[in-house]
């Protein structure tokens, strides 16, 4: 193995390629709970060429490449597989072009998120999919997870906003999909093949992303429920009014008081559940848009509809809320994440149906998300060194699933497949379309050494 | 809170699998900012200590580089939504690999040995160093020395070191401090603090522990400080020496009757960071007296400018030119102990000041506590980013409320040809109170 490394070292240089295990096992892991795999080297290219000399030196040498950004994906995305390379583009962290007037940024894959929102501020304008990892999520792995967010109910995810991309395919050639433009009928959209592909397809070493003008005003309310019920008939009443606030997001109360315990931002502790809601827009139709939910929050049992005071109140708020993942890290050692998603108007029956396995099977499930596009957050507290919890946490989980799709949804909204829902995506998806995606893959890397074994395996898995 | 543990096997485990490698602390890591790589992060280096536990890898050489490479800044557990304990892991791993032999030998072990148990430990001792290198520094001999390139002779490290030990400045607080002082008459009673002098404050800010008793007095509050008082013991939790940490607070809790104040107040971010975890020190079922009356003594620490904000403190009157002041956090201040806004509103307060708000301000500006002397080339990086964003706060002076901080600022200001000055907080506040009697009389 050491001549072949020799010849990566020399194409990217000696302190950019990581072999020894106090450099490696850092890189053992993303953000998804009990997935840990050492690579056998990190390469961290600085260039589009590089990146496509890595991939075409893996494809000599045959060894796997795990792409990664921040590693702070939900779903093992970006976890090693055994005796594979880690490809890290944090270095490919520049913008590139702000265009105003096209209103669009192109970006290298390392940026983070949040610095591209900043800039576009700048220039009045907005980067909308608002992960809640923003603060040091890469856009690139935005892109090959298509990311969602707090704002994805009135703006979309990431998809929405990519116009092209520059991609790496699997042989080493560099190909450029999509345009410029805001109509682009030219062929098959490849570059859509390529969102959300978490890395199975090819590297992506460029975005060009769509901006839209910055909205001039943003007023957020929390309103608290006296149950889990009557918060989820709130958010369906609020959609029937035909009302897209931007955000629409519930936290129960176990979520609430690991937050608050660590925000200290003064939570109403005592609720049974919050929805956080925030409307922005035009001035007059964020006051009317306000007055009507907080109308509607209470019409539907709530207790108290706070609204913040400034801008500065309402952003705390969101930090806060998108903090409720890690926060809830401090009850239990191990804290299993879910995604699911159903359609809203199933949205009450889905909350309560966890809440009942939760009981049924003894386990702590704290559970928050954004109810306003049916995207719900599960989260299992438990031990991952207590075999027999977790065999009841697989269990749950496996029932939450199935209940998950006979609602007609989906078994994750926005946190991508990786490894984590492999074993889910089979019972979604019908024979011919499963058949498809292994057709696709087939198709753009023959050799299987793009991010192997993650949403699914290659070869069919004996029954 | 975690017993006094020396290794990382012994530690519960519980704090090692606490982090859940969300990720949310790497962009506020300064090693990783600057490194972008993962075992220079937070997350990083935990992942290396539970590899540690989980006996896949050695505490030895390699752990100990990286373990040395962190500033111990704490801004991590600022961002830490999980609460993971990373001071304990940090002060466990660097202590054991002090013991293990891993961190170094040699020359290096003498020199830890003479100034962290033969000097820091002795106030006395200490003393006497500040005054040799006071001598030193005012006889002409400094500039001597320096141009004949002497201290290169003991090592290049030492050699660049050298010119970065602080300006002693006599007389020391024990020459400046009497060791009761009364409010002047005319100033209710409100109670009776006790003051911590500290080691290097003591020497080399003496006028900020003279500032801190004049602001304390004149918000009538007696100010009781012991004559030579010892380290506080945070230099050793931090640089793997928990044995002559636990020595350091024992010693120094004994100097004070904690029955009959209302607090104990530190002025220096990094000591007091450390000052508020004595009970962490001691195992409560071997030593459950001292461990009872550390954490008593935990309770009564206060940093100055909380204790002010707290209690309530009397503005200033007067006018004074506008000054544009700006305000870099101490890690230890902000992240360790969680004060941002008292050093503010003390600010707010002096008349005149306007205060402007720093770019990256609780972002270490690589002093932390040696540091600079340890790791050279990252201190002068954070350094030089600091430096930037001092100068684009467009401030005609930066205030701070940590001896570190203030000295590597101080440099860094210098490097640049800058003459904007350093100052404190409870300076400003104390020279205000002076120009407020002055101007009545």
């Amino acid at each position: 193995v050491t001549a072949p490394l020799n010849d990566l070292r020399n194409l990217v240089g000696a302190d950019h390629l990581l072999t020894e295990p106090v450099d490696v096992i850092p890189y053992s892991f993303d953000g998804t709970a009990e997935l840990n795999q050492r690579p056998m080297a990190v390469v961290l290219p600085g260039t589009t060429e590089e990146v496509a000399a890595c991939v075409a030196w893996a494809r000599e040498h045959r060894v796997p490449v795990v792409t990664r950004g921040s590693g702070t994906g939900l779903s093992g995305g970006s976890v090693p597989v055994p005796g594979g390379l880690v490809l890290g583009l944090t270095r490919l962290d520049r913008i590139l072009e702000v265009d105003p007037n096209n209103l669009t940024l192109r970006a290298q894959p390392g940026v983070i998120t949040k610095a591209i929102d900043d800039e576009a501020a700048r220039h009045g304008l907005m980067y909308p999919p608002d992960p809640g990892s923003l603060k040091i999520s890469t856009i690139g792995g935005n892109v090959a997870e298509n990311s969602g967010g707090l704002r994805g109910l009135k703006y979309g995810v990431t998809r929405d906003y990519v116009m092209a991309l520059q991609v790496v395919l699997a042989d080493g050639q560099v190909a450029r999909l999509g345009s410029a433009c805001v109509k682009d009928v030219a062929g098959y959209s490849l570059k859509d093949l390529f969102i959300g592909s978490e890395g199975t397809l090819g590297v992506i070493t460029e975005v060009l992303l769509k901006l839209v003008p910055r909205p001039e005003a943003r007023k957020t309310l929390l309103a608290t429920f006296p149950s889990m019920a009557t918060a989820a008939r709130a958010i369906t009443a609020i959609i029937a009014a035909r009302i897209i606030p931007c955000t629409l997001e519930f936290i129960d109360q176990t979520t609430l008081r690991c937050v608050e315990d660590y925000a200290k931002i003064g939570l109403p502790v005592d609720a049974a559940a919050v929805l956080l809601m925030e409307t922005d827009g035009h001035p007059a139709a964020v006051a009317d848009e306000a007055a009507r939910m907080e109308a509607i929050a209470r019409a539907e049992g709530a207790d108290r509809v706070q609204v913040a005071a400034d801008e500065a109140e309402g952003a705390r708020l969101a930090t806060a809320r998108r903090q409720a993942f890690s926060a809830l890290a401090r009850l239990r050692p191990t804290t299993i994440l879910e995604d699911v998603t159903v359609p809203r108007t199933r949205l009450a029956e889905m909350v309560a149906f966890v809440s009942e396995t939760a009981r049924r099977h003894r386990l702590q499930i704290a559970t928050f998300g954004h109810m306003g596009d049916g995207n719900l957050h599960p989260t299992f507290l438990t031990d991952e060194r207590d075999a027999e919890e977790m065999a009841r946490v697989h269990l749950a989980l496996s029932e939450i699933v199935d209940k998950t799709i006979a609602l007609g949804g989906t078994v994750t909204g926005e946190h991508g497949v990786g490894l984590a829902k492999k074993a889910y995506l089979k019972r979604q998806y019908d024979p011919a379309s499963y058949t498809l995606l292994r057709a696709v893959k087939r198709a753009l890397d023959p050799e299987g050494l793009l991010n192997p074994g993650k949403i699914f395996d290659l070869e069919p898995t004996p029954p | 809170m975690t017993p006094p543990v020396r290794s990382l096997r012994e530690l519960d485990y519980g704090v090692l699998q606490q982090c859940m490698h969300c990720g949310m602390c790497l962009p506020t890591c300064p090693t990783y900012l600057t490194t972008k790589k993962e075992r220079h992060s937070p997350r990083g280096r935990i992942a290396l200590m539970r590899a540690v536990a989980d006996r896949q890898f050695e505490a030895g050489a390699e752990l100990a580089e990286e373990m040395n490479f962190c500033l111990g800044c704490l801004a991590c557990t600022t961002a830490c939504p999980a609460g993971v304990e990373y001071g304990t892991m940090f002060e466990t791993a660097r202590a054991e690999l002090e013991a293990n032999g891993s961190s170094g030998g040699g020359m290096r072990r003498f020199w830890r040995w003479l100034a962290l148990e033969q000097i820091f430990l002795h106030p006395w001792r200490l003393q006497f160093v500040g005054w040799l290198l006071r001598f030193y520094q005012r006889s002409g001999l400094a500039e001597g020395i320096r141009a004949l390139r002497l201290p290169y002779l003991l090592g290049q490290r030492l050699g660049d070191l050298e010119p970065q030990a602080p300006l002693m400045e006599a007389p020391f607080s024990d020459g400046r401090i009497g060791e009761l002082e009364r409010p002047p008459s005319g100033v209710p009673v409100r109670g009776r603090v006790g003051m911590l002098s500290g080691c290097i404050q003591s020497l080399a800010f003496a006028s900020v522990n003279r500032a801190t008793v004049d602001v304390l007095l004149a918000n009538g509050w007696e100010v009781f400080t012991p004559r030579a008082q010892s380290c506080c013991g945070s230099l050793h939790a931090h640089n793997g020496a928990p044995d002559l940490a636990v020595r350091a607070a024992f010693a120094l809790m004994a100097r004070f009757d904690l029955g009959k104040l209302t607090a104990v107040i530190t002025n220096a971010g990094g000591c007091g960071s450390h000052l508020k975890h004595y009970a962490g020190l001691f195992d409560a079922a071997r030593h459950p007296k001292t461990a009872e009356r550390a954490k008593a003594w935990d309770a009564k620490v206060k940093d100055i400018h909380e204790f002010l904000v707290e209690t309530g403190f009397r503005p200033p009157e007067g006018r004074a030119p506008g000054r544009r002041i700006t305000y870099h956090d101490s890690c230890h201040l902000a992240h360790g102990q969680g004060v941002r806004s008292a050093p503010r509103q003390v600010l707010r307060a002096v008349p005149g000041v306007e205060l402007v708000e720093l770019a990256e301000s609780d972002l270490c500006c690589g002093s932390a506590g040696i540091y600079n002397v340890l790791q050279p080339e990252e201190s002068q990086r954070l350094l030089d980013r600091k430096t930037d964003r001092i100068e684009q706060a467009g401030a005609a002076a930066v205030a701070t409320a940590n001896p570190g901080c203030h000295l590597q600022l101080a440099r860094g200001l210098v490097q640049r040809g800058s003459s904007m000055p350093v100052v404190q907080p409870v300076v400003l506040l104390a020279e205000a109170y002076r120009e407020e009697s002055r101007s009545r009389a």
